[in-house]
């Protein structure tokens, strides 16, 4: 029955995205099998996954996060790897409920990840005169226009 | 603090980096799964979760957004500043419910919280003008070791 299986409510989950080019998602992995015992990994195409209880999982990805800490970011997830519920070897494949989300964010993390090195560096922010607007139709249509 | 997308990596991220506890679905969720219930297995959801969302829905709101109100809303409850990204059309997918985004960013804007409001970047540019809004913003706020 599902209720066995049931996390313990001290037991936590983070997510541990890697968008770093000096860190691969293997040398984080080995960090953690060095340092804690107490704790399950389970290493993902975007990062880790580390479920354990609450103070070893934050002290583990708080050590992650020094190793490049502008291109490590870390999230808790509700399900533990490998939930029933969520993963998908036994919900007959394709992507877990909640990974297009986490991939659309990924593919920002690379800005997000140089944007922090410059806040760090204290450089300035660049002002610049808005948002890029898309085309309008009726500029599009004056643009036709004017090439006949 | 209260984030939207209420499941959002780099806001999760942002905020715990900068010294402030994120309120995430995450958490939220992860409650709701490892209490042990004997009435809906897998996920707990019963019929009390509507009836929770009736405090911040009416009673004709389609059920699904007042289930959902009922593990957002006590997040708003509990907030005392938020940020939002605006026009984030990844939210409406896996988290499954544009009205019930619109109500989350109602009841936060409604609230007398302090509210920063972003939009996802699309670009370098964008990206550090994101992370300097945020950054500063929230160090602008008191954090739990500066109020004890």
């Amino acid at each position: 029955m599902m209720t066995d299986e049931l996390q313990n409510e001290d037991t936590i989950t983070k997510i541990v995205v890697i968008s770093s080019d000096s860190i691969l998602p293997a040398d984080a992995a080995m960090r953690v099998y060095e340092s804690e015992t107490s704790i399950t990994i389970k290493e993902t195409c975007f990062g880790t996954m580390v479920t354990g209880p609450q103070d070893v999982v934050e002290r583990v990805v708080e050590e992650l996060r020094s190793l490049d800490r502008n291109h490590i970011f870390v999230k808790e997830r509700g399900f533990s790897p490998g939930d029933e519920r969520r993963c998908r070897a036994s919900r007959g494949g394709g992507p877990r409920p909640g990974f297009h989300f986490l991939r659309e964010e990924v593919n920002m993390l690379p800005m997000i990840g140089s944007a922090l090195d410059a806040y760090d560096a204290h450089v300035p922010l660049e002002k610049k005169g808005g948002r890029t607007e898309k085309l309008g139709i009726s500029t599009l249509m004056n643009i036709i226009e004017s090439e006949l | 603090m209260f984030i939207y997308p209420t499941n959002s990596l780099i806001l999760s991220d942002l905020v715990e980096r900068f010294g402030h506890n994120p309120l995430a679905i995450m958490s939220k969720i992860r409650e709701k799964i490892t209490t042990i219930g004997v009435d809906s297995p897998p996920l707990n959801i019963t019929p009390k979760e509507p009836e929770m969302g009736l405090k911040y829905a009416a009673v004709e709101v389609p059920a699904g957004v007042r289930g959902r109100m009922a593990l957002v809303g006590p997040l708003i409850d509990d907030a005392e500043a938020a940020i939002i990204v605006r026009d984030a059309t990844i939210a409406f997918g896996c988290m499954g419910c544009a009205r019930t985004n619109e109500l989350t960013k109602f009841l936060v804007r409604k609230k007398d919280i302090p509210i920063l409001e972003v939009e996802y970047p699309d670009s370098d540019e964008d990206g550090q003008e994101f992370v300097y809004r945020i950054a500063d913003f929230l160090k602008s706020l008191p954090t739990g070791a500066d109020t004890q």
